[in-house]
């Protein structure tokens, strides 16, 4: 407790006089005029994978593009993997997980990434500890760029959500591009289309 | 004492890898080009986030109380340190709790800061970095020479000569596909094992309490989610007000770091998992020191995105380490001065004062005028070589007087076409050194002009 008076009051003492906060409302955005293009373009330049697909064409997907995985599991009803999730509680007994398939709850034009909550992964871990990755979005909650979807999240809503964008990679050795540095190699979105 | 002349002298010894150096970093430099190229309102939003900061800063100890009370309804067991050490002995304390015999830690330029590793290590705790480059420095007992880049300054042939020694890769293998994807087995492992994580925070939000991770590999989620006990180690400046702020923050932070539109991860945390602890950790380490100097105050609003770094002509041809601070290149030099005016006082020095670092800053940090103030502060309090001392306060006499300006001018265009060349390029006088003068005119600008166009009339 000492430390926090004695930092609390040497910033009260050093702070300069209060700036007003700029309003974020003030900003010019860069029209995108297809949210949906630009979004697969983007998740393809930056490593991932798009398949557009029907709503019921999910789990024969999944079974089509990862024909040899053993273990997978699921935060979608769409699809039914051979891990259930609710059964699991050390996090660590998802080690061999191969491909796990979940729901994005939207897309980002702007940079190809995916918001995926708590609720939509079931285990933290398991997006990332999983060798393959496959996220099902739907194209109409494709949003333009980070504002408007920060203005569509309540990233306090659960106790962990983040956004993906492409799989895992590095670029620590010489700059050369990596993908799977210890998330997954890939990355798949399936777009359900809209009707 | 750093002497960054020198330590910059001897990277220099080595011609091919210097210009090598240079040039992955300007590559680098140039995707950030790029990327912020086809944002139409990069400049909007670089004011804004400077805007966000300066308001921030102001008004750093409402937020902070404002993170504390909404974080610890989330969950979360906030701490402060006044320090280096009183961040460390939190860490310990935490983790003897608990037993803990070893962590996994993803990049904290915090904990580099505070050098927790060896103060851990000490203790009997072994500290894995998972960042593949801090990994690499890490074997290598070497330390990080950028702040996102940690093992630029490492060809792939050491790198595999590093994994070779220390976690069994084949000798003489040096291809990045090998090398990562044995980091990636070895990591993993580690992660499996480990006993509680450590990582930095890119931002905490007063408003929600929660804090936000930013990284490309998945390391600082991988042992985050693995581990029961996950200690967040964040500066008092981390602080932004609320979550709509993130929207500008992270639009600007990848695409300056690497050209990247955004990091594959952006993790945000505002309640420990389920039977987990969530500490977090609020660093002074004379932060609100830096926010009592008016002059170097703008120095905190700093995101570590490492663009000033990519783009600097010194850094790139000098090499992070020649910095000897955790945080080098231009901000390293603003920030440094700071902790310890007489160790570092020649980094400001380390510098063109071309304004470079500047114009890229996403937070619009004025560096290079704060590296030209810092070099006052050093001149004042005594901490300038005496040969570049002397040299400045003949300079400061030439150009104080006119009259004795033209007088000198006068002299060495006539000398300079005498003097032997041993007078300029000799040991003493440094600023010879890789300098060619360039040949005398036989007249001033001053008497080309009064003759050409005053003399004339027009
Ligand atoms: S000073 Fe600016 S450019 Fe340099 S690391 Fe910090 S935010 Fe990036």
């Amino acid at each position: 407790m000492e430390s926090r008076s004695t930092i609390l009051a040497a910033v009260r003492a050093n702070k300069p006089g209060e700036v007003a906060l700029p309003s974020i409302r003030t900003i010019e955005r860069n029209e995108i005029s297809n949210c949906t293009d630009t979004f697969k373009n983007l998740v393809q330049a930056i490593g991932g994978k798009v398949e557009e697909i029907q709503y019921n064409e999910v789990q024969e997907t999944v079974e089509r593009l990862f024909p040899d995985a053993k273990y997978t599991a699921s935060g979608t009803k769409r699809y039914k993997g051979t891990i259930q999730l609710e059964h699991i509680t050390d996090p660590k007994a998802l080690e061999n997980l191969d491909v796990f398939v979940c729901r994005g709850l939207l897309g980002v034009a702007e940079n190809g990434a995916v918001w995926l909550p708590e609720s939509a992964i079931v285990h933290r871990v398991a997006p990332f500890i999983t060798q393959h990755m496959v996220v099902v979005l739907n194209e109409s909650t494709i949003l333009e760029d980070m504002h408007a979807a920060y203005d569509e999240i309540d990233v306090a809503e659960y106790g962990f959500g983040f956004f993906m964008a492409g799989p895992s990679k590095t670029a620590d050795i010489e700059q050369s591009l990596v993908h799977g540095a210890h998330g997954p190699r890939s990355l798949t979105v399936l777009l359900l289309k809209t009707l | 004492m750093v002497n960054h002349a020198k330590n910059a002298e001897a990277f220099n010894q080595d011609e091919a890898r210097t210009n090598w150096h240079d040039e992955t970093l300007w590559f680098v430099r140039e995707k950030r080009d790029k990327a912020s190229g086809q944002i139409p309102e990069w400049e909007a939003l670089r004011e804004l986030a400077s805007g966000i900061k300066d308001h921030t800063l102001s008004k750093l100890d409402v937020y902070l109380e404002e993170f504390e009370k909404k974080a610890t309804e989330n969950g979360i067991k906030v701490h402060w340190a006044v320090d280096a050490q009183a961040h460390n002995e939190k860490v310990f304390e935490i983790l003897s709790d608990h037993g803990v015999k070893r962590i996994v830690k993803s990049k904290s330029m915090l904990t580099e800061e505070c050098h927790l590793n060896p103060y851990l290590e000490e203790k009997g705790i072994e500290v894995v970095d998972t960042d593949l480059g801090e990994r690499i420095v890490q074997l290598a007992e070497d330390t990080p020479s950028h702040i996102v880049l940690p093992a630029i300054h490492l060809k792939k042939e050491e790198v595999g000569e590093v994994f070779h020694n220390r976690i069994g890769t084949d000798k003489g293998a040096s291809d990045p596909y090998y090398l990562t994807e044995a980091a990636r087995q070895h990591l993993r492992q580690q992660f499996l094992t480990a006993d509680a994580a450590i990582t930095g925070v890119n931002f905490a939000i007063a408003e929600t309490g929660g804090i936000v991770i930013c990284t490309n590999e998945g390391n600082a989620d991988m042992g985050v989610h693995t581990q029961n006990v996950h200690i967040a180690c964040m500066g008092i400046e981390k602080i932004i007000p609320r979550a709509e702020h993130l929207g500008v923050f992270l639009r600007l932070l990848a695409r300056s770091a690497t050209g990247q539109h955004l990091t594959v991860y952006t993790s945000h945390l505002h309640k420990p998992k389920e039977g987990s602890e969530l500490h977090v950790i609020l660093v002074d380490n004379g932060r609100t020191e830096q926010l009592g100097r008016p002059d170097f105050r703008n120095s905190l609003k700093c995101i570590r995105c490492g663009a000033c770094m990519n783009t600097c002509p010194i850094y790139r041809r000098s090499g992070g380490h020649s910095y000897g601070s955790t945080i080098p290149g231009p901000i390293g030099a603003i920030l440094s001065p700071g902790y310890d005016l007489e160790k570092y006082s020649s980094l400001p020095f380390a510098s063109t004062l071309c304004g470079s670092c500047s114009d890229v800053c996403p937070v619009k940090i004025d560096i290079h005028t704060q590296l030209y103030k810092w070099r006052q502060v050093a001149g004042a309090e005594g901490h300038i070589a005496g040969s570049k001392k002397r040299a400045m306060r003949f300079m400061g006499m030439v150009f104080g007087s006119p009259h004795f300006y033209r007088k000198v001018g006068r002299l060495m265009r006539r000398a300079a076409r005498f003097m032997p060349n041993k007078w300029i390029y000799n040991r003493r006088n440094v600023w010879g050194k890789s300098r060619e003068i360039p040949p005398m005119p036989k007249e001033s600008f001053r008497d080309w002009y009064m003759k050409n166009r005053l003399g004339n009339g027009k």
